[in-house]
């Protein structure tokens, strides 16, 4: 339903996962991180949010969001980059390093053990909205009126 | 004019001293941590982003404990906070088509594919203090109810469809950025949005209700209101393609206007737009009223002198940061002003004193 979902790559959809994963989560499935040398040190700044004039017109300005990103190498030359939601330094180190990580020989195993994990959590989370949101849902019924007998 | 004064140092300190005791109020009551107020005073907390124009909850939450509560003191230093900030990019433009909605309601259509979905609302509420929640925090776990995941079709959608509502030109030109550029007017279209979203609540509310009332009546049907999450994509270009970076939670409004037709437009619907950071439908409401009535020109309808369809006045009047700072300057040392309209003034009754002792 969200737009990770379709058409993306599957690089695409484990930095989605990564830059969603609330930080003191990501950092118990992950601890410990292994060696590596930083290409871009972690930097908070901001990104400017745009929508669209209706909903799907032309773009506008709506506010911006506050972002970290990070790049950095392993020492196997997997270089990582992380940008994640929020002001949180380790996360978007802890996220670079699990990018470039993914693009080696332990992606099956961190599939299994981090990404597999948090794509559960954030279905369980986005499904208990959805089903408190179709709670309410309503049906609406006019009343008969006199001039309509 | 403003002149610098010296001294009061030791004055000033202790004044800020004893705000900071204040704030804290009495000791023995149990101070207010961050996460209380990002999570049970969260649409305080979505305001500050929303009129802050930064998206960032524990943020503003600190923001609110800084100021005590007195919220456009903290969009103030929400403001303050982001222009400190490296700009890193811009996002696409975020799909409130895909929202996952929470809310989601129509005034105009009762059965609408997708449904009506109420959320955690205070419509239908009685407006009764609730003295429970003065006694223990204890609440029942909400409903649930199966859901569908799919995406909810937009309300105009359907209208569209039938060719009796406008349509809305569509494109990819980058919007001019009232935070990059000064604002200049007459503004298009895309800065009117981002300076009405970021706009005071109350100002912009005031400016919709006297449209209502009818000073530039526009005759507003809620079409579609919706709450809900939407993904910010956002390109890399040492990637060198869009990833997700993260999820906000946006109020978008579309309301539905009647509109006569012109030479060259049939008779269809007009259309007026509100999208605002966090659960903020007052604002989001207000913002599509108002934005519909900033149309006039545009749509070949009659200025009537009304507010709110005064580009200048109401774009220029609605930032309550520039307003607040204004508006609020005129309490600090006036000294040398005041002085020459001191002696201005006494020469001037002077002058009047010997005109009538030499009439008399």
């Amino acid at each position: 339903m969200t737009a990770q979902a379709p058409l993306q790559t599957p690089r695409q959809i484990w930095i989605g996962l990564l830059a969603r994963a609330k930080p003191q989560r990501l950092a118990e499935l992950f601890p410990d991180l292994p060696p590596h040398e930083l290409l871009r040190a972690p930097e908070i700044g901001a990104v400017m949010v745009r929508g669209r004039i209706g909903g799907s017109g032309q773009p506008f300005n709506l506010g911006e969001m506050t972002v970290t990103r990070c790049a950095l190498r392993l020492a196997s030359g997997a270089v990582g980059h992380g940008h994640v939601q929020g002001r949180d330094k380790d996360h978007a180190r802890r996220a670079a390093v699990l990018d470039a990580l993914m693009q080696g020989d332990q992606a099956d195993a961190l599939r299994a053990s981090v990404l597999e994990v948090l794509q559960a959590e954030e279905t369980a989370r986005r499904a208990t909205r959805a089903a408190k949101a179709a709670a309410t849902r309503v049906e609406f019924f006019t009343m008969v009126r006199g001039e309509d007998q | 004019m403003y002149v610098a004064v010296k001294g009061g140092e030791r004055a000033i300190d202790n004044a800020h001293a004893w705000l900071a005791e204040e704030r804290r109020g009495d000791p023995a009551v149990a101070d207010l941590s961050l996460a209380q107020i990002r999570e049970q005073l969260a649409l305080a907390v979505n305001r500050v982003m929303a009129e802050g124009s930064l998206y960032d909850p524990d943020l503003a939450a600190l923001a609110i404990k800084q100021s005590r509560g007195d919220l456009i003191e903290a969009i103030f230093l929400i403001r303050a906070y982001r222009t400190t900030l490296p700009r890193l990019g811009a996002s696409r433009p975020v799909e409130t088509a895909q929202m996952a909605v929470i809310r989601r309601i129509s005034a105009t259509f009762k059965d609408l594919p997708g449904g009506q979905v109420l959320g955690p609302t205070f419509d239908y509420t009685h407006r009764l203090l609730d003295f429970k929640l003065a006694a223990d925090g204890e609440v029942l776990p909400a409903a649930t109810a199966p859901a569908d995941m799919a995406d909810v079709p937009h309300v105009t959608g359907f209208l569209n469809r039938d060719g009796l509502i406008e349509q809305q030109p569509t494109g990819n030109a980058v919007p001019p950025d009232l935070t990059r550029e000064p604002m200049e007017l007459p503004a298009d279209r895309a800065l009117r949005l981002q300076a009405i979203t970021r706009g005071d609540e109350g100002f912009i509310l005031s400016m919709a209700y006297s449209t209502q009332r009818g000073y530039g009546r526009t005759h507003a049907f809620v079409g579609e209101l919706r709450i809900g999450t939407v993904a910010v994509e956002m390109d890399i270009p040492e990637l060198g393609f869009a990833v997700n970076i993260g999820e906000v939670e946006l109020t978008e409004c579309e309301t539905v206007n009647q509109f006569k037709g012109s030479k060259t437009e049939p008779p269809q619907f007009t259309r007026g737009y509100g999208l605002v950071f966090g659960q903020t439908e007052r604002k989001a409401i207000a913002m599509s009223l108002v934005d519909r009535s900033l149309r006039w020109a545009e749509l070949g309808e009659d200025y009537t002198g009304a507010p709110a369809q005064d580009e200048e006045f109401v774009l220029m009047h609605a930032d309550n940061v520039q307003a607040t700072g204004f508006l609020e300057h005129i309490k600090l040392p006036h000294y040398v002003d005041f002085q020459s309209e001191l002696e201005l003034v006494r020469r001037l009754r002077a002058e009047v004193f010997a005109a009538q002792e030499a009439a008399e």
